[in-house]
């Protein structure tokens, strides 16, 4: 009963601290106390900590390495899309039409996420990093050939190679131009959206890690023939795991496409799934609080180094270092140990660090 | 929670540590060099803050560098005048629309009245879906997609509208007789190739000319064109359309060489410039036929005095992109002056005025004799058909 009661605390005082940065964040815009180079950020940032979250449940949690990521966002991101443009005249009030896409998206993806586990996760290890690279490089040269086109007789797909081929009828829009992605949707997207995915994807996660299910795939984990011999369904955890970090990418997409006016499906290559397993590499395998604050940060840092002019990007990659190199060391990890427990005498729980631990 | 603690206090150290590189810093350097403008230095007051979004690193970055380069010898020789003076300022974009978004927001928190847009299209679509909200006029010098200014009142284009190019390189062929079959290659995740390229065929359709081939390629399969070629020399094609950049063109140029192919090329204005291209060699280009609004080895003054500039100080020949800046800083220029502005009014008066002024304008630059521009922002200037003969360029009639 205590360990539980103890749970619940940590997963409220989760949800309690992002829902205190929001109102923060909120009352400062409110007071035009932020530049508009920061709140231009605040969603891609929201979309950035669901990415990096819902990583951490494939990676930290069920402990595989995905470089794919991206692409589920991507998928969530062009269908998100679509379902807005295609419901603008059945839900006129665009908060609510974006939760609809949104949740749309996730489905996408989540399907998505669930037909690729499948031939996937037989895989281990880095073999399994390296078909989940394919796979994502699969969905971006998909969506590079899929034209889409709407008009009043509803939806065209095709895969042809000229939009010109969809036989849209006068007035009809095309949507999706291959290569050329989407432009000129009007954005949707709020601050307010974002925080609201961002506690979505914490409840979900957070209540899955804590549930037997959650159990069970930290199980496999940690001892894959341990768990199987006490038989935990090895295939079907794993694709519960895989299918939920895909479907929650997928949200994330809808909100991140959204947000701009235009997005083209090169935007989701290999380089932006790098990126998030960096967040969450950074915020430290299975830790949640972690990912949210290095997506926060690493997202944020790059325009504060704008001053440096062509130097940005690598002044970028060696804060990077330092930073990995410096949450690695020892001895700085015992000198954070030693100024957490003289500050706070009381929680100083010795815990077991490292992976295992889930949410600290 | 110590995994947290120790990001933190990690970042701040290191964020400590940067804040004392910038401290040392001081002032970042002016874009624009050491020898473009003596003056540059004393802020004055009464400039007018323009700023624009490109990708100034990058694969992109040859773009970005290009269009902030011309723009920025325009904004030296206008403050050298007197008169109306401007502060330009560029942000990379990385040829990303989350990036061009930031940047855009960065010139906002700088006091940016005038925008220059973004350089290429996909950023330019986000950004200027900001501009149309923030009320910020924007002329983008090179975002040549609809999407960039449609819907949008404020947002103005000077580059040469790609529908426009596509259709009227179809009438030129058709009615110049060059072609019978012709053969397409076109970069197809590129909006400025395939944007051509829509408008091309449907107006070849229209007129009845033969498309025989159309092959495509991408940003990762630019260097080898053998597959494109062999189809269009098997299906006969005796002209090949080239919607593309020099660079890619040139590797075409020297493949159908190898393979014996000569067919008749003719090329729009992202060809323009590949006769200085290092390393190229010209008798390859030979009889090649381009549409551009700019060709850098043009001898009228203007052009002669702004390459001889762009070479002094970059040290490479001006392609069109620059040459659009270039021009973008000019517009400015004559419509702040048709209009009376002053650079005390704020960015939502001068966008008010600016709007009315642009549409009346009438503007001689670099790309173009008597621009004007539509209520949609769209420009309307008429290409310039050059061939290539002996290695220099020469108008075709």
């Amino acid at each position: 009963m205590k360990k539980i009661s103890g749970t619940t605390r940590t997963n409220l005082l989760t949800y309690g601290a992002v829902t205190a940065a929001f109102v923060i964040l909120q009352l400062l815009a409110g007071g035009g106390h932020i530049s508009s180079s920061l709140r231009g950020q605040l969603v891609p940032i929201c979309a950035y900590v669901v990415m990096a979250v819902s990583l951490n449940l494939t990676v930290g949690v069920l402990g595989e390495l995905s470089l794919g990521h991206a692409g589920f966002m991507s998928i969530g991101a062009f269908s998100g899309v679509v379902a807005c443009l295609g419901l603008e005249n059945l839900i006129p009030a665009a908060p609510l039409r974006l939760a609809v896409a949104m949740v749309i998206g996730a489905v996408c993806a989540g399907v998505a996420g669930l037909l690729i586990g499948i031939p996937v996760l037989r895989l281990k290890g880095d073999y399994l990093a390296i078909v989940t690279l394919a796979f994502g490089e699969i969905i971006k040269n998909i969506i590079n050939c899929l034209y889409v086109g709407l008009d009043d007789r509803g939806l065209h797909v095709s895969f042809l190679t000229n939009s010109g081929d969809l036989h849209l009828a006068p007035g009809g829009r095309v949507v999706i131009d291959g290569p050329m992605g989407i432009s000129g949707v009007a954005p949707i997207s709020t601050f307010t959206a974002g925080f609201v995915l961002i506690l979505v994807t914490l409840f979900v996660v957070l209540n899955l890690i804590h549930s037997r299910a959650g159990r069970a795939i930290m199980a496999l984990r940690d001892n894959r023939i341990a768990a199987e011999s006490i038989g935990i369904p090895v295939t079907k955890y794993k694709l519960m795991a895989f299918a939920v970090s895909s479907a929650l990418a997928g949200a994330a997409g809808t909100l991140y496409a959204m947000n701009f006016s235009t997005v083209i499906a090169g935007k989701f290559s290999f380089n932006t799934s790098i990126l998030i397993l960096v967040f969450v590499v950074l915020g430290g395998l299975g830790n949640m609080w972690g990912s949210i604050v290095a997506a926060t940060v690493l997202t944020i840092l790059p325009e504060a180094l704008r001053q440096f002019d062509d130097y940005r990007m690598l002044t970028y990659a060696i804060v990077l270092i330092l930073v990995m190199l410096a949450t690695n060391n020892p001895a700085f990890k015992g000198l954070l140990l030693r100024l957490r427990n003289k500050l706070l005498p009381s929680g100083a729980k010795k815990r077991k660090g490292g992976r295992a631990d889930g949410i600290s | 929670m110590k995994k947290m603690m120790s990001i933190l206090l990690a970042l701040a150290l290191s964020l400590g540590l940067l804040a004392g590189c910038g401290g040392g810093n001081g002032t970042p350097p002016q874009s624009g060099g050491d020898s473009s403008g003596g003056e540059e230095a004393a802020p004055k007051a009464a400039a007018f803050k323009l700023g624009g979004t490109g990708p100034l690193t990058g694969g992109a970055a040859v773009y970005g560098t290009a269009a902030k380069n011309g723009a920025q010898i325009a904004v030296d020789e206008i403050n050298a005048l007197g008169g109306i003076q401007f502060e330009l300022r560029y942000e990379d974009d990385e040829h990303d629309a989350e990036k061009a978004v930031n940047a855009y927001n960065k010139l906002k928190d700088w006091g940016m009245q005038l925008s220059l847009g973004s350089v290429t299209s996909t950023p330019a679509v986000a950004t200027s879906v900001k501009n149309f909200e923030d009320r910020i006029f924007a002329l983008t010098p090179s975002a040549s997609a609809i999407a960039v200014v449609e819907g949008k009142d404020n947002v103005f284009q000077m580059c040469f509208t790609d529908p426009n190019q596509g259709s009227a390189s179809a009438q030129y062929i058709f009615d110049k007789g060059l072609g019978t079959k012709i053969g397409i290659i076109y970069k197809n995740d590129d909006v400025y190739s395939k944007g051509i390229y829509n408008t091309f065929v449907s107006k070849a359709g229209e007129l009845g000319l033969d498309i025989v081939s159309t092959t495509t390629f991408t940003e990762d399969s630019k260097t080898d064109f053998s597959v494109q070629l062999t189809d269009a020399k098997n299906k006969g094609a005796d002209l090949i359309f080239l919607p593309i950049y020099n660079e890619p063109a040139s590797l075409i140029f020297q493949q159908a060489r190898t393979m014996g192919y000569s067919p008749l090329y003719f090329g729009v204005d992202g060809m323009d410039g590949i006769l200085t291209l290092e390393n190229f060699d010209t008798s390859l280009a030979e009889g090649v036929m381009l549409l551009t609004p700019f060709n850098a080895d043009a001898t009228d003054e203007r052009t002669t005095s702004f390459v001889q500039k762009y070479k002094e100080l970059y040290s490479e020949t001006p392609n069109q992109f620059a040459a659009d800046g270039y021009d973008c800083v000019y517009a400015y220029k004559e419509a702040l002056e048709a209009a009376g502005c002053t650079p005390d009014m704020s960015a939502a008066d001068l966008c008010q005025k600016l709007m009315g002024a642009f549409t009346t304008l009438s503007f001689d630059g670099l790309t173009g004799d008597g621009m004007t521009w539509g209520a949609t922002g769209e420009v309307t200037k008429s290409p310039k058909g050059m061939v290539i003969k002996d290695g220099v360029y020469a108008g075709m009639d």
